[in-house]
């Protein structure tokens, strides 16, 4: 059997050129181990092989991201590892952001497997645990010994396909993904069991922290109504009739943006609901019902306000991933903003 | 309240000339059943197949599943108000056909019915590849609309589990079980010492396939209210939903609400399960705080130390779930709610719509957007050409060989929120 | 989606049913409406009822997308 390839990515200071004056070291790849990675060579035994070491200043990654990620990924690309690990970096802020972002870029781009080691309070693991799998480790380098050990088992698990078991049992940091799993006793046992260890005051774990929702500011308010152009965005699901999109009904993988130049008002006869989250039959009636189109050309026609945006974009809300909607509204707004319109009614079901 | 469970094991179905139960085989006379429900016109035409265990079988879209049962002793009969006369039920005995559903399909309502996999990968996510099955693909008339369509549909699988619960009138049981609750002073006498606990159950009230009745009421109109476990165990609420497939409680998940089954377990032991408080997820917020209101207030009238609240369902009903605990929590009441996730396709999304820090005890039935490939059955009962536009399916997600791709969605009680599997999901 | 496209400084009128919801995820100006499947009608009212319902709701959101907040507010 052929050996596994790995390639490692450290930083000035470990690979001994230098310390924070060297810190704008410009990336370098070096034929085979460097620095940590004679452990980590140790621990691999024969199963792989650290065929090249490339060698970054934690400044000059952090200062010249762009360029430094993908002067590395070509690098990395020249190797074609099986493997890429970076680190670990313990409690090095910047070095820990470098490690996160070059593990993630590598398997997202290069579709190599990447692992990074960290200590729970780097700033890396918060931006990048969810990308890549970050290996717990003490916050300095006194933890050397354990960190590469545990690395080394984790990514010879990882090149050998194996099942990857939770995060206490594997040594990585929860990455914030959620994952279902079938456990002994059923959903209204463990309630009840819950229950009762609550009512005595006992310890019990929750199944599902709550989360908390980051916060946006207010934007200023539109000064002229009369000029102002105004669209509509909705997330309730209305559509032109038979969906020429194929709009999913629930966990919508994609949002539509559709011409209503021509429409003074909305009927039965052009539109319709995609939602699969209420009754859709007030809306199939009357799809002004969700997105108020006849109202706000009557608007539009006393200069209550400039214009109505030509377009409207729509999604359905029911069940689709906050990530998904982010996408879309991203791009939405992206696109509202090169279009001229000054403000936006979003309206939900 | 005193309730026994006379339950007859039914371990095969088969079609027949006669109609009965004899050993653990249920025995069907499929004309007597088409008779049945074609006395409906809002029903054009109706097959009837059978759908055992580890068959090579899929059923889809399916409506709703119901346990026939039957009323031998007591007050009432079964799906009362809606089949039998509005009496109190949850006294006396009634007989059950245990393993036996009756599982109800035919052309697509809404967007939300589901899907049950009698073998395969998908079959260990349904309660329903366990059960063997009775499964009415109902055609509906011309020109009737969805609403009557959906009547039509719910009043067959009501009925026709109606007929078979009948057959087990004069069998004498596998097994019995009873239970009991006591009026509210007597329990807490009786109890003196034990916490006292109630189940708040959340029921799905927001118009097409999405209602639920007690009594025959639909729960949109009702202010919520008491009432004992055992009138639940004889079909005092019956579902006239299914949609999502994965988080809708069916009739059967009433008939066998596990909340209710796992609390009496504990019952003058660890707790004084004292009984039930229903409550409904209305479409208007003045609602919503309403009812939330009135379980909580309910919860304080009654005395009780703790709550199990399940949800039904998911988007704006998770804020009739965070209400209801937040204002139960606020009269200084332990809670304990059962709920499940969308956390997107990779697990990464915010889980719920809603959230607030008192809920600090939750229990997930499992993140309903994973992808699951089910692979080719041998057999479709109803019609798979819909599999791409129920909730969890999407466009392109069925192969030539027959193997679809759909979210946990989209399969009947996947992620069930009374906690009626044993999935869960966990931070990776 | 209301946050994305506040981000970008366009003022975002948020049109829901669920209030609770939408303060919980972060929306700044929210505009209540009527019900989850007619946010903007009311199927039991006359036509010409139901349009002026609706004229008031947007009414509401024109006059919240002219005002100045400076935390999450509430149009009732």
């Amino acid at each position: 059997m052929s050996k596994y390839k790995i390639v490692h990515y450290i930083n000035q200071f470990y690979a001994g050129i230098g310390g924070e004056d060297m810190a704008n070291y410009e990336p370098e790849k070096r034929e085979g181990f460097v620095g940590p990675g004679q452990a980590f060579q140790g621990n691999l035994k024969s199963e792989a092989e650290i065929t090249a070491t490339i060698i970054c200043g934690d400044s000059y990654y952090n200062e010249n991201m762009e360029e430094a990620k993908n002067k590395i990924l070509s690098m990395v690309k020249e190797e074609n590892p099986d493997l890429f690990i970076a680190g670990p970096a313990f409690n090095a802020g910047r070095y820990g952001m470098a490690c996160g972002d070059i593990a993630s870029y590598v398997e997202k781009e290069l579709g190599i497997k990447s692992i990074t080691g960290m200590y729970i309070e780097n700033p890396g693991v918060d931006s990048y645990k969810k990308n890549i799998y970050i290996i717990e480790t003490k916050n300095s380098a006194a933890g050397m010994r354990k960190a590469v050990k545990s690395m080394s088992a984790f990514g010879l698990k990882l090149l050998n396909n194996e099942e990857i078991l939770s995060p206490s049992e594997e040594g990585y940091i929860k990455r914030g993904l959620r994952k279902n799993i079938f456990v002994e006793k059923r959903g209204s046992e463990r309630a009840v069991d819950m229950l009762i260890k609550k009512l005595k005051k006992e310890e019990f774990t929750t199944e599902f922290p709550m989360p908390e929702f980051d916060r946006v500011p207010p934007s200023p308010a539109i000064k002229d109504m009369s000029k102002a152009k105004i669209a509509i965005v909705t997330s309730g699901g209305i559509v032109p009739i038979n969906n020429p999109d194929h709009i999913e009904a629930s966990s919508a993988s994609k949002y539509g943006k559709y011409d209503i130049s021509r429409f003074k008002n909305l009927t039965c006869e052009d539109h319709e609901t995609a939602h699969g989250g209420y009754d859709p039959s007030y809306a199939n009636e009357d799809a002004d019902r969700v997105i108020p189109i006849d109202v706000l050309r009557d608007m539009e026609k006393s200069n209550r306000i400039g214009k109505l945006h030509n377009y409207f974009y729509t999604t359905t809300g029911n069940g689709t991933a906050v990530a998904n909607a982010k996408a879309f509204a991203a791009e939405i707004a992206q696109e509202l903003i090169s279009d001229g319109v000054d403000a936006v009614i979003l309206t939900s079901t | 309240m005193k309730l026994e469970l006379g339950n007859i094991e039914i371990t095969d179905i088969q079609f027949s000339n006669e109609s009965r139960v004899k050993g653990s085989t249920l025995y069907v006379n499929k004309k007597e059943i088409e008779n049945l429900i074609l006395e409906d016109e809002h029903i054009k035409e109706v097959k009837i197949d059978i759908a055992k265990p580890g068959e090579s079988t899929r059923i889809t879209p399916v409506k709703d599943v119901v346990e026939p049962r039957v009323k031998v002793s007591g007050d009432g009969g079964v799906f009362p108000g809606v089949i039998s006369k509005d009496e109190t039920v949850g006294t006396g005995r009634t007989n059950v056909l245990k393993g036996a559903a009756v599982v109800t399909t035919g052309k697509i309502v809404g967007f939300q019915e589901g899907i049950i996999d009698m073998s395969g990968k998908g079959a260990q996510y349904t309660p329903f590849s366990q059960t063997y099955n009775l499964v009415l693909s109902c055609e509906k008339a011309d020109d009737i609309k969805a609403h009557t369509y959906e009547r039509a549909v719910r009043m067959a699988g009501l009925k026709t589990a109606t007929y078979l619960g009948e057959l087990a009138r004069d069998i004498e049981p596998d097994n019995i079980e009873s239970y009991e609750t006591l009026p509210l002073m007597k329990s807490k006498e009786e109890f003196k010492g034990l916490p006292s606990v109630a189940y708040v159950q959340m029921l799905q009230s927001q118009g097409l396939l999405h209602d639920t009745y007690v009594y025959g009421v639909d729960a949109k109109q009702i202010i919520p209210t008491l009432i004992y476990p055992t009138e639940i165990m004889d079909g005092a609420i019956i579902s006239g939903n299914c949609v999502s497939a994965c988080d809708k409680n069916t009739t059967y998940h009433h008939q066998n609400n596990c909340v209710v089954h796992d609390l009496y377990k504990r019952h003058g032991k660890d707790i004084n399960f004292i009984g039930v408080i229903i409550t409904n997820e209305n479409v208007y917020l003045a609602d919503k705080e309403r009812a939330s209101n009135w379980t909580a207030k309910l919860a304080d009238f009654l005395g009780v130390d703790g709550v199990v609240v399940s949800q039904e369902g998911f988007g704006n009903p998770d804020t009739d779930l965070i209400m209801n605990c937040k204002k139960i929590e606020e009269k200084g009441i332990d809670t304990v709610i059962i709920t499940d996730e969308y956390a997107g396709r990779d697990g990464a999304s915010q889980s719920l719509a809603d959230a607030d820090e008192k809920a600090n005890a939750v229990i997930t039935g499992g993140n309903a957007n994973e992808l699951i490939t089910l692979p080719p059955m041998d057999k479709i009962i109803g019609h798979i050409d819909y599999v791409n536009k129920i909730a969890g399916g999407f466009e392109g997600n069925m192969t030539e060989d027959g193997s679809i791709t759909v979210e946990l969605q989209a399969i009947i009680g996947a992620t069930n929120e009374l906690g009626f599997n044993k999935l869960t999901a966990r931070e990776y | 989606m209301v946050k994305e496209i506040e981000k970008t400084g366009m003022p975002v009128a948020h049109l829901c049913t669920i209030v609770p919801i939408s303060k919980t995820v972060g929306a700044n100006r929210i505009i209540p409406t009527i019900a989850i499947p007619y946010p903007l009608g009311n199927p039991s009212l006359t036509e010409k009822e139901e349009k002026d319902l609706r004229r008031g709701i947007v009414e509401n959101a024109i006059k919240a997308l002219e005002t100045e907040i400076t935390e999450q507010t509430v149009f009732q």
